[in-house]
């Protein structure tokens, strides 16, 4: 997949406080890409460059292979972690408006509306000023005039905080949908666990920096500790218990199943097969439960966090 | 493109406030109930008479304080000093109390008027006029003077004034000129004060509504800076235009009503400035002044100094609304708005009545932050067009200078939230 969006070496400062340090990025064209990191990392930094809010003090950022300019404002949909609306404005001309500042015309602007109002049911809100909406009512317009000018990258930043259940899920789908038709999604969020089953490549910064940057899969391999939960429920349980700890390192672990059997979080030595593990337990029991231990972005992050200290 | 719709935006956004319409229509009716108000309440202030006791058992002053509609003179000089007093105290608002004394003379400096509450100077002057009065008739009349042909000797000098080019002027019209003058030197304060202001909430509210950084994804913040700024002079613009008309049509009908009444006023200033023209004719003569006026010139200025200095001052307020969170944190950065207009405001009255071409008031109405003010006061008394043109210059060039600078603390200020900036903070954001 080649890149559409490609940051190079970009470098922001405030005054003596650097927030961006040299960070390069590669986001594959068509990918929900998580940008993850604590607050104060430097993603909505980064963000804001890329929305050409401002400038970077180093690097540069490319879309499409080409260098940012003006001319690409109408290719990026932005949704800011600090987002509002005029309260006191009519939901129709706000979104008109908000469209045509994003270089539509005020045909193709009522066009896309009237397709985002129909398809979340809301035609009957055109004339209601934010005001009088409900928060959640507010999320969906929100969301509509992110997406209105149909742009090829969307970014959002903490996209569910702030948003209830229902909407969540309802955005949540509109944003696979989108990717199905092909465009390129960045997340950005310090709450990892929110965006993981969504994301197919992720980045973590800390502290000013990239850490790390791949596909979800690769890193979480990279990651992977050759750990095991086993759930089995033993012929002879006092045996196992001694017996299995001789061989392997073991744990309690912690996982919910419907019995009351002997629950295991097994370490393998690197390079040990994992059927050697199940054929000795096929031998003491009826194993219930066996599934391999991969590292979430969390615990990853932890990791990497910890073994820069 | 885009700045064409923040303009609109933010036009409409002003314009169809309720307030906005509230006040464009009832001001105008405000003014005039308050100027007919201000005016009901002098006349009947002035229908009361002051009521004084005089106190003067030797008789010097018995026929020189006469009661006239001002002030009602009552002679307590049969009672007891001590009664007088008491009574003075009790019913009147003061005693004048003239001691005895063996030689007239004396009472040059021992008249005294005893009182309660101060009184206005107006009044301490009056009675001092009276007390010399009498006292200088005596010394001539020692001196063997006839004080009458003295008095029939007195002539009252009345300056015509007229320009080189012909005009014939008169001096009241200075007043008048100052008068007009300030009329619009206030106008350009307030509706600096006014529109800047709304500027800056304007600013704060898409700040508190966090739609600031979608609108900056999309636009350069400065573009939204200077539509913002148009947009709301334009408003402002409109709202003038609408009170010229009403007022046109207020003064018309005014006119029409009191038109007879406003020939009587004129009437009795005539007397003060010049004798043998009929009341009409002075009356016309005025209104004939005041449309000799440089009216042309006047009201293009008037476009541009309010233009300018709007668009000087509004920039400092939108940097001032994106540097703060709510609207009570902005009050430490408005005093240094507020005091050079109002510097404005007291330099022009005082100094352009005295010598509207003088160095002080040349001085100011180049000086950017005061000159939309003060040379709208001077103008009506004819400023050379050089003058004009170089305030103007002068004006737009520190506007072009602040608004780089304004633009720069808008644009960091807006994205910070929660922060209570300080002086220092918002000088590092200039380096920014």
């Amino acid at each position: 997949m080649k890149p559409i969006l490609e940051v190079k070496n970009v470098v922001k400062q405030y005054g003596d406080y650097t927030a961006l340090n040299s960070v390069s990025l590669s986001v594959p064209q068509g990918s929900i890409y998580g940008l993850l990191g604590p607050n104060g990392a430097g993603k909505t930094s980064l963000i804001r460059i890329i929305n050409q809010i401002t400038m970077p003090d180093g690097g540069e950022v490319l879309l499409d292979g080409e260098k940012l300019g003006p001319q690409h404002i109408k290719e990026i949909g932005y949704m800011p972690e600090e987002r509002g609306l005029y309260k006191s404005m009519k939901v129709g001309e706000q979104a008109l408006y908000l469209a045509q500042l994003k270089g539509l015309t005020k045909k193709e602007a009522k066009e896309q509306l009237d397709y985002w109002f129909n398809k979340l049911d809301i035609q009957g809100w055109w004339d209601k000023k934010i005001q009088e909406l409900s928060k959640g009512m507010a999320q969906k317009i929100q969301f509509v005039v992110t997406v209105l000018h149909r742009p090829k990258l969307l970014i959002l930043d903490e996209p569910f905080s702030g948003f209830d259940p229902v909407n969540a899920n309802l955005i949540k789908d509109e944003i696979m949908e989108l990717k199905d038709k092909g465009t390129t999604i960045i997340f950005s969020t310090h709450r990892m666990e929110s965006v993981e089953d969504m994301c197919d490549h992720i980045a973590l910064i800390h502290q000013s920096n990239k850490l790390i940057e791949g596909p979800l899969n690769e890193v979480k391999k990279q990651y992977r500790t050759n750990t095991f939960e086993v759930g089995i429920a033993p012929t002879n349980f006092q045996h196992l218990l001694a017996d299995i700890s001789t061989r392997y390192q073991t744990t309690q672990a912690n996982f919910k199943t419907l019995d009351d059997e002997l629950k295991l979080q097994v370490a393998l030595p690197q390079g040990t097969p994992p059927r050697e593990l199940l054929s000795y337990l096929m031998d003491k029991g009826d194993v219930t439960y066996f599934v391999e231990k991969i590292p979430s972005v969390n615990d990853i992050f932890i990791e990497t966090v910890s073994q820069k200290k | 493109m885009s700045l064409s719709l923040i303009i609109k935006r933010e036009f409409n956004a002003k314009v169809r406030n309720k307030s906005f319409i509230v006040m464009t229509f009832l001001s105008p009716i405000l003014f005039v109930a308050m100027a007919a108000l201000v005016g009901y309440l002098a006349n009947v202030s002035g229908e009361e008479a002051d009521k004084l006791a005089l106190y003067d058992p030797t008789g010097v002053f018995a026929n020189d304080f006469k009661s006239d509609k001002e002030i009602q003179y009552t002679d307590l000089s049969k009672m007891p000093l001590e009664k007088a007093k008491k009574v003075a105290a009790e019913k009147y608002e003061g005693l004048i109390y003239v001691p005895t004394v063996s030689d007239p003379k004396e009472l040059v400096n021992k008249v005294e008027y005893i009182s309660n509450d101060s009184p206005s100077a107006e009044l301490v002057t009056k009675i001092e006029e009276v007390v010399n009065d009498n006292l200088t008739r005596k010394n001539l009349e020692k001196a063997n003077i006839d004080y009458k042909a003295i008095d029939a000797a007195k002539t009252k000098a009345d300056i015509r004034l007229s320009k080189f080019s012909g005009e014939k002027s008169f001096k009241w019209f200075n007043y008048i000129k100052v008068f007009i003058g300030f009329g619009f030197g206030y106008l350009i304060m307030m509706f600096i004060i006014i529109y800047g202001n709304m500027v800056m909430r304007s600013v704060i509210e898409e700040k508190t509504n966090r739609i600031i950084e979608i609108i900056i994804s999309s636009v350069k913040p400065f573009k939204l800076m200077m539509g913002k700024i148009i947009g709301t002079s334009m408003a402002g613009i409109l709202q003038f235009l609408i009170w010229a008309v009403l007022g046109g049509i207020l003064l018309t009908i005014a006119m029409g009503f009191f038109g007879l009444e406003m020939g009587a006023t004129s009437a009795i200033s005539s007397n003060m400035v010049a004798d043998g023209q009929s009341s009409i004719g002075e009356y016309q003569t005025y209104i004939n002044e005041i449309l000799t006026l440089p009216w042309a010139i006047m009201l293009i200025s008037f476009l541009i100094f309010f233009i300018g200095g709007f668009f000087l001052y509004s920039s400092i307020y939108a940097s001032i609304g994106a540097a703060v969170d709510s609207e009570t944190d902005s009050q430490q950065f408005l005093l240094p708005i507020i005091l050079p207009l109002m510097l404005g405001v007291y330099v022009g009255f005082f100094t352009v009545i005295n010598d509207p071409h003088g160095t002080v008031a040349t001085v100011f109405s180049m000086i950017p932050l005061t000159s939309p003010i003060v040379m709208m006061m001077r103008l009506p008394f004819g400023v050379p067009i050089w003058q004009i043109a170089l305030s103007m210059a002068i004006l737009f060039i520190t506007f072009f200078g602040v608004v780089w600078f304004a633009a720069k603390i808008y644009r960091i200020g807006i994205l910070m939230y929660g922060k209570k900036p300080t002086y220092k903070e918002i000088f590092k954001w200039l380096r920014y």
